[in-house]
């Protein structure tokens, strides 16, 4: 992975460590993973993460590259080379239009994987992630729940 | 360990190790068979299981190509994974949530009890219950199931807390922790549940049954089991007679071997068990064995299961403990009512946040789904598990064209939903939703099913032979010394978690083989 993201939104930061995607196209896609699952808690390091993930696919699978090019590419004829200039709304639109295409399909399977199979994303989304290390939740919070009346005994015994 | 020789035909080869072959391969070592148990997957254990969903997806799962076909959501959402079942020692008892309920009487006969249903293959089991009581006491007894034998209940995690107050505001009765096949008290030089909150992905506490690590080492221990991992079976072979006479697998390192056995049992879960009888034709059984009836592969059923989702304004980590954490009982009665046959549990469900993003809503993107992912740890969770119906034409089939590594056909699985299994749904995705929103839900999300964990019926049990693949004891029609041994024997589906049946059936199948083995009879 590359380490130097320390420049958030910093295109030449990034996509200067991208194998197969130029600069642009990780641009791109850094909006359209964004579009896909819009998340205000989440910042563009962790979107980034996903278009490096489908950089470091497309270098070892050449349909993914051409998918990826040619998405990137029709995305952009569509908008006449506005796409990532373009109001969210109007983005959000212009991948509608395209949301069957193998492009979509393979960003959105990608991410779905890649963005929420993230350490970083759980923490920020209030996923906690393995419980084994503490020893599970017996003795943190299994049944904190303070909102509801517990329910009786027979119903839900006491912990042994 | 034992090692027997490929050319030992006084072995019983089982194959599949999950919660019917490794429990039978257990009683029948337990009573002095020799067992070669083959099993498709790896050998993993508690410590090799990791907390993490994806992980243990790839390392778990049967990822093997299937297609699918029919008007089944799953065609659309996941067309290639119809099912969601393992490929490990241990098998689905790898994955299960550890629900443990017993068949209803009336579900053992539900032809007569729901009469016809138009498009449904219903049969009634040649069964009763009170003939499978006595081993659904032993088979409780083995898996330490809570609220039985005196073995306390589960503590209810917060998941349970909101299904409690819900459902018992929502006017319904019957509401607890369960019948749950994981200790709440240290037992059988097992753990307690330490709440892990993965049951999915293979129990690290060990407190959760699983023939991994109770059935096949206690089988082990009697120095008459050979477990062969990573042995995938191809073909079951049989003689002039009739008569099964091996299996012919594929080891770990691709090399064919043909073991001799006396019996052969099949229990690889009901796509593959049908698949293989389809795959062991032969000029003798043209169709597939043991299928002279036509059946094998039909009447597949997954129950109509569905999950409903809501979201509050205070925080309940649904995460946090078991998975399957409590149950609503009240709608699993005779209760033709309601506008559908069947009935179905309630039961609490959790995801993590990996897998509630690809499940909650397959296939959706932008603002409206990632502003429902924003509320996980507000999130609670249930899942619906109810009797579907059989049809015939809902069957695992050998695919026309695409074979797999092996050269045999990849299994295609066609269901579509029955008019009663949608009733039933929508019905039960109402009622769900009532439950959270009589304690302030602020939104609930109707989940399509998640690719098929209870798989049934492929080589159904049948009093006449016309009607299905086995008779009452898992054992073919066609070949006597051939046993269907996992829930592709299910006749009907019942409205409950199927594991427990299947357990209680293979320790009553061990009785009658030893029993018929004794009178010379096998």
């Amino acid at each position: 992975m590359v380490s130097g993201v320390a420049v958030v939104g910093d295109a030449a930061q990034w996509t200067a460590g991208l194998k197969t995607l130029n600069a642009h196209e990780g641009e791109t896609l850094l909006k359209v993973t964004r579009q896909i699952f819009p998340h205000d808690r989440l910042d563009d390091t962790d979107y980034i993460k996903v278009v490096q993930d489908l950089d470091a696919e497309a270098a070892t699978t050449p349909d993914t590259a051409k998918v990826l090019h040619e998405g990137v590419a029709t995305l952009d004829r569509n908008t006449n080379n506005k796409f990532i200039t373009m109001s969210s709304a109007d983005q959000v639109a212009a991948l509608k239009n395209i949301e069957t295409s193998p492009f979509f399909q393979k960003v959105h399977g990608t991410e779905l994987v890649s963005l929420y199979n993230n350490h970083a994303v759980w923490k920020k989304l209030g996923y906690q992630g393995a419980s084994y290390p503490i020893g599970g939740y017996i003795h943190h919070g299994f049944n904190d729940l303070n909102w509801l009346p517990d329910p009786p005994e027979s119903a839900s015994p006491k912990p042994a | 360990m034992a090692r027997f020789d490929p050319n030992d035909d006084s072995v019983v080869v089982i194959i599949g190790s999950g919660a019917g072959g490794g429990t039978l391969a257990n009683e029948l070592c337990q009573k002095g068979f020799k067992v070669v148990l083959l099993e498709a997957g790896k050998h993993q254990s508690s410590a090799t299981f990791r907390n993490d969903e994806w992980f243990a997806f790839n390392q778990l799962a049967w990822l093997d190509k299937r297609t699918t076909s029919g008007n089944w959501q799953i065609a659309k959402d996941s067309p290639n994974l119809p099912a969601w079942t393992c490929k490990t020692v241990g098998g689905t008892t790898v994955h299960w949530a550890g629900a443990s309920l017993r068949f209803q009487e009336h579900e053992f006969k539900a032809k007569t009890t729901y009469s016809n249903v138009t498009g449904a293959n219903l049969l009634d089991w040649p069964l009763t219950l009170a003939e499978l009581d006595p081993y659904y006491a032993r088979a409780e007894l083995k898996m330490g199931v809570t609220r039985t034998n005196d073995i306390p209940g589960l503590p209810g995690n917060n998941n349970f807390k909101v299904m409690y107050n819900g459902a018992t505001r929502a006017g319904y009765k019957t509401v607890h922790t369960g019948r749950m096949a994981i200790n709440s008290r240290p037992r059988d030089d097992r753990s307690s549940c330490w709440q892990l909150g993965f049951c999915f992905q293979g129990c690290k506490s060990g407190a959760k049954w699983s023939t991994l690590y109770t059935e096949i080492p206690k089988a082990e221990a009697t120095g008459k089991l050979d477990l062969r991992p990573e042995s995938r079976a191809l073909q079951i072979q049989h003689d002039k007679q009739g008569k099964a006479t091996g299996v012919l697998y594929a080891d770990k390192d691709g090399k064919h071997v043909f073991q001799k056995a006396r019996i052969v049992c099949i229990a690889c879960n009901s796509i593959e068990s049908a698949r293989l009888l389809l795959n062991s034709s032969s000029s003798t059984f043209p169709q597939g064995l043991a299928n002279s009836s036509g059946q094998v592969g039909k009447n597949y059923m997954r129950h109509t299961t569905g999950s409903v989702y809501a979201t509050f304004a205070k925080p309940v980590y649904m995460n946090r403990g078991t998975i399957m954490a409590g149950i609503v009982s009240d709608e699993s009665e005779l209760n033709l009512k309601r506008g559908f046959a069947g009935g179905f549990e309630f039961e609490t469900i959790s995801l993590g946040l990996p897998f509630a993003a690809a499940f909650l809503k397959p296939g959706a993107w932008g603002r409206d789904y990632t502003r429902l992912l924003d509320q996980y740890p507000n999130m609670a969770g249930m899942w619906i598990v109810g009797e579907d119906m059989p049809q015939e034409s809902n069957a695992v089939t050998l695919h026309p064209t695409e074979k797999d590594q092996w050269g045999l056909p990849i299994p295609n699985v066609h269901y579509d939903d029955h008019p009663n299994d949608l009733a039933m749904r929508t019905y039960a995705f109402k009622r769900g939703a009532d439950i959270y929103n009589a304690v302030g839900a602020t939104q609930t999300v109707a989940v399509p099913p998640y690719p098929s964990t209870h798989n049934m019926g492929t080589c159904r049990m049948s009093e006449n032979p016309r009607d299905g693949v086995c008779n009452k004891w898992g054992q073919t029609h066609d070949l006597k010394n051939l046993f269907i041994s996992d829930g592709s024997q299910f006749t009907t589906s019942a409205g409950e978690n199927p594991t427990l049946t299947i357990v209680t059936l293979a320790i009553r199948q061990a009785e009658h083989i030893a029993d018929e083995s004794i009178k010379k009879n096998l």
